[in-house]
């Protein structure tokens, strides 16, 4: 209901905006131009957003699985932690996008350098955010493992996930709402297809309305993504 | 660390120096645990809990040359109850087994729940306890493994007078037969358990008198408000 209450505001301000400044429809489009392009494309729309949603979503597995094992492997190995925690830190400063032509450049146009963008955009903070979460267990519990001569292995499993579960949901609420921006960037760079193309192609023909609709399309996706990510963390930090 | 010490010998021992940084806290310092309750009192920052964490085999942040000698398995009580939040009574009790990978024995968990007044409340969470029966679930994690030597580091410090009380009695029935080293900073609480009193301030250990006779004793016992004043003002001149 709040939801609802909440794009029905959203629609109203927008064309509010249109109306009381009179912007021509091919810079703003009122809302309900949006509606009826994205009617009128609702097919090839809804193509599009299944090439972009699978993009998104192996992205998405793929980028969590690296991540997550990097921060298990991590929090088991002092080298290990060592020599790559400095270059975690580093790369969160790098503007990954910035990588999109190369990796197109050595990917090809297709399915492979979206999801390698998305993955990317994914992993570095899930496994910087998941590592910090194994590593902050309190002193106090690692004195139960000390207490039972624990192996590592045995401590992570028992006492550090556990702890780190927490961090882990928030890592892929953040990982979920990133996975989309991976996709489009991706697909802006070079594609055939996908919601990012769309856009490019409405607005190089001047059709801001389609652009709009598939900017809406790609707004609900990243919505329903970071829904169930935030009740999948829920469920976990419970 | 040795094991398997005989009964007349003492269950364990501490002897040597420890610095924090380049301060000595205490150097050339002996203790040994016989059967009973050992208590160790003073001011804060004396290094009570460093020369129990020692026993424990428990990382300190200070500098130790020494010798400890204490079995392989302790039983460990502290201020703070240590309880997983995500697991219930029940796994909290035997998470000492699973952390060796051994089988977690369920039925002496239950059991020792049971012992503790916790019957019924195996599946709660810590979060579904109250501070005390919270204590009540370490003081049964502490005892599943049967272990001769007990270490307390002020376990009952953050408990209300009643269950303060209710758990001194409670561990000292479970821990009968066992050498208790227990940590306070309270003397009351000392010469009501303790069958033996140290002080250790200023770098040195001293032993105060105790109260005669079995534990636990009362305020009303003769002797015991002679003691707790001489106690008192030990430890306040330590201070």
């Amino acid at each position: 209901m709040r939801t609802v209450a909440a794009i029905l505001l959203f629609g109203a301000v927008w064309q509010a905006v249109v109306m009381l400044t009179g912007v021509p429809p091919y810079i703003l489009p009122p809302p309900l131009l949006v509606l009826l392009a994205g009617w009128a494309n609702a097919g090839v729309l809804l193509a599009n957003a299944m090439v972009t949603a699978e993009e998104v979503l192996l992205g998405l597995f793929l980028g969590t699985a690296f991540g997550v094992s990097t921060a298990v492997a991590m929090a088991l190995s002092d080298r290990l932690r060592g020599l790559v925690r400095p270059a975690l830190v580093v790369s969160q400063a790098v503007p990954v996008f910035a990588l999109a032509p190369v990796l197109t450049l050595w990917l090809g146009y297709g399915l492979a350098a979206k999801i390698a963008m998305t993955v990317l955009i994914v992993f570095f903070p899930l496994a910087s955010v998941f590592l910090d979460g194994l590593m902050a267990t309190p002193q106090s519990t690692l004195d139960l493992a000390r207490l039972a001569s624990a192996t590592r292995w045995r401590t992570l499993l028992w006492l550090r996930l556990p702890h780190a579960l927490p961090a882990l949901a928030s890592g892929l609420a953040i990982a979920a709402v990133y996975a989309p921006i991976g996709a489009v960037i991706g697909e802006w760079v070079g594609a055939s297809q996908g919601l990012g193309y769309v856009m490019l192609m409405a607005n190089a023909r001047s059709h801001a309305d389609l652009m709009f609709a598939a900017l809406l399309v790609l707004v609900a996706l990243t919505l329903g993504l970071h829904r169930t990510a935030q009740s999948l963390s829920n469920w976990m930090a419970r | 660390m040795t094991d398997g010490v005989s009964p007349a010998l003492p269950c364990a021992r501490i002897e040597g120096s420890v610095w924090f940084g380049a301060a000595p806290v205490f150097e050339g310092l002996r203790l040994d645990l016989e059967p009973g309750w050992t208590c160790l009192i003073g001011p804060s920052g004396a290094g009570k809990s460093t020369v129990l964490r020692l026993l424990a085999g428990l990382p300190t942040g200070a500098r130790f040359i020494g010798e400890v000698g204490a079995p392989a398995r302790v039983a460990y009580l502290a201020q703070q109850d240590m309880l997983q939040p995500r697991f219930s009574a029940l796994t909290n009790v035997t998470i000492g087994q699973r952390l060796r990978g051994e089988q977690a024995d369920h039925a002496r968990a239950a059991t020792l729940l049971r012992a503790v007044g916790l019957e019924g409340m195996e599946n709660r969470r810590p979060a579904e306890l109250s501070g005390g029966q919270r204590q009540r679930v370490a003081l049964a994690r502490a005892l599943i493994d049967d272990a001769r030597l007990a270490l307390l580091d002020e376990p009952f410090s953050a408990l209300d007078a009643a269950n303060r009380q209710r758990m001194q009695d409670l561990a000292h029935d479970t821990l009968t037969g066992r050498s208790v080293l227990l940590v306070t900073h309270d003397p009351f609480e000392a010469l009501r358990l303790g069958t033996r009193i140290f002080l250790l301030a200023g770098g040195r250990l001293e032993e105060l008198p105790a109260m005669p006779g079995p534990p636990p004793h009362g305020p009303q016992t003769v002797g015991f408000g002679a003691r707790y004043d001489h106690l008192m003002a030990r430890l306040m001149g330590a201070a």
